[in-house]
């Protein structure tokens, strides 16, 4: 088996998620309300659980501890996307994102329950329970507030606007993508990408809203091979605040 | 240090008109009543409530405000309006006027007959453990009046069970 090209995809998972989950995190004490606020941060814990367990398995194949993975390395070594390294914005925005991360996450596990490489598979058994209840709560908002009032559909539309394009960098290819998939290990990109939009196209539509026209889907590409956006040394500087104190202390 | 996007660090800005702020942010959804079960058959049990705007977002809500933390198998949701109540005020008629202490469950004369039953369930568990596994039973904690929780070996195929019993 490639190890190299197991080793890339787990940093991608690990990565995508442990940002996701940091951003999440940010609406702790300022969700819509207690109970919303409540239920984010716990999902957001969840994500940033799941990104542990993926370094545990890269710790097992050779990489360093989880928390130094995490937190001790520049932002060029990350290969997040640029859709999860996005500021949260406004809550419309925030919850799109989930949405549109969360039914990318359904697609994959599923994919990845089958996976040739058997720590991968017996992880994404575990981990697509878990997300089962990110993927309730996130159709359940999604199809309120777009069956809601004008507001809240506008509010809503304007959010995938700026969200759909961008989602796209999910599924990136890189250059183990094809042996990935040769290998059993994971499915191309590009099919779990177009699995995930006849799933999410369907279901926006059945909500009210309106998919928009994404010319050029690599537009946010480049956070597979370290190319991120502005927004993620921030996140960075942040998340490794305490740790980079004293990255040799015990927690 | 960068300038930071997250809004706890870069803190929003409040409407200057405080009023305002009220009128338009303070607008209630109803609450809703949460019953949790913990095991499939057990009896739901009431945790708290939690404002939704309707059923299907209670239930959603509910899960993670109650549903976290301890094991759940199962939620219910009910509208708090939906729920009726004695009044405070008429709290003595449950007060016995006599001694009514034979109606307690602890005066039951099959007592005696249901220790013994337990009692020789304990050992026909203790008989299927394959020799060498077998396992005493220890109890799991002590509630009042000298009764104690035991849990039970799971037996295959079932499901894991507590028993209470007196010391």
């Amino acid at each position: 088996m490639n190890v190299e090209a197991i080793k890339n995809l787990l940093y991608r998972l690990a990565d995508d998620k442990l940002i996701i989950g940091h951003r999440h995190s940010e609406w702790i004490g300022m969700g819509p309300i207690l109970e919303e606020d409540i239920a984010f941060a716990s999902m957001a814990q969840d994500e940033v659980g799941h990104s542990q367990a993926y370094y545990r398995i890269l710790h097992e194949l050779g990489e360093g501890e989880p928390d130094q993975i995490a937190f001790n390395r520049k932002a060029q070594d990350f290969t997040c996307c640029q859709f999860v390294e996005f500021p949260i914005e406004d809550y419309a925005f925030s919850l799109v994102r989930h949405y549109l991360f969360d039914m990318a996450d359904k697609v994959r596990l599923q994919a990845l329950k089958a996976s040739s490489f058997e720590p991968l598979a017996a992880l994404a058994t575990k981990l697509a329970r878990e997300e089962k209840y990110h993927q309730l709560h996130a159709q359940t908002f999604v199809q309120q507030l777009g069956r809601s009032t004008e507001e809240a559909r506008l509010r809503m539309q304007s959010a995938l606007n700026e969200a759909y394009p961008m989602a796209f960098s999910m599924f990136e290819p890189t250059v183990h993508t094809e042996s990935l998939a040769k290998e059993g290990v994971q499915p191309l990109e590009d099919t779990l990408m177009k699995q995930w939009r006849v799933e999410v196209e369907a279901f926006l539509r059945s909500s009210n809203l309106q998919i928009p026209h994404v010319e050029d889907l690599s537009s946010y590409f480049g956070g597979r091979s370290g190319h991120h956006t502005e927004f993620l040394q921030p996140l960075l500087s942040e998340m490794t605040e305490v740790f980079a104190i004293d990255p040799t202390a015990k927690w | 240090m960068e300038k930071s996007h997250d809004p706890r660090v870069n803190r929003i800005e409040l409407p200057q008109d405080e009023q305002k702020f009220q009128e338009d942010t303070l607008f209630q959804w109803q609450t809703y009543e949460v019953f949790q079960q913990q095991n499939r058959g057990e009896q739901h049990v009431h945790v708290g409530s939690l404002h939704a705007p309707n059923p299907e977002m209670a239930l959603v809500l509910a899960k993670e405000q109650y549903g976290r933390r301890e094991q759940c198998a199962n939620l219910w949701v009910v509208k708090s309006a939906d729920v009726h109540a004695t009044s405070y005020d008429d709290s003595d008629m449950f007060e016995h006027a006599f001694d009514k202490s034979y109606r307690d469950a602890e005066g039951y004369k099959v007592k005696d007959t249901i220790e013994a039953f337990k009692k020789e369930l304990f050992a026909r568990i203790d008989n299927r453990q394959a020799p060498g596994e077998k396992t005493t039973v220890q109890p799991i904690s002590t509630i009042s009046q000298g009764f104690k929780v035991y849990k039970l070996p799971t037996l295959k195929g079932k499901r894991p069970r507590k028993i209470i019993t007196k010391a």
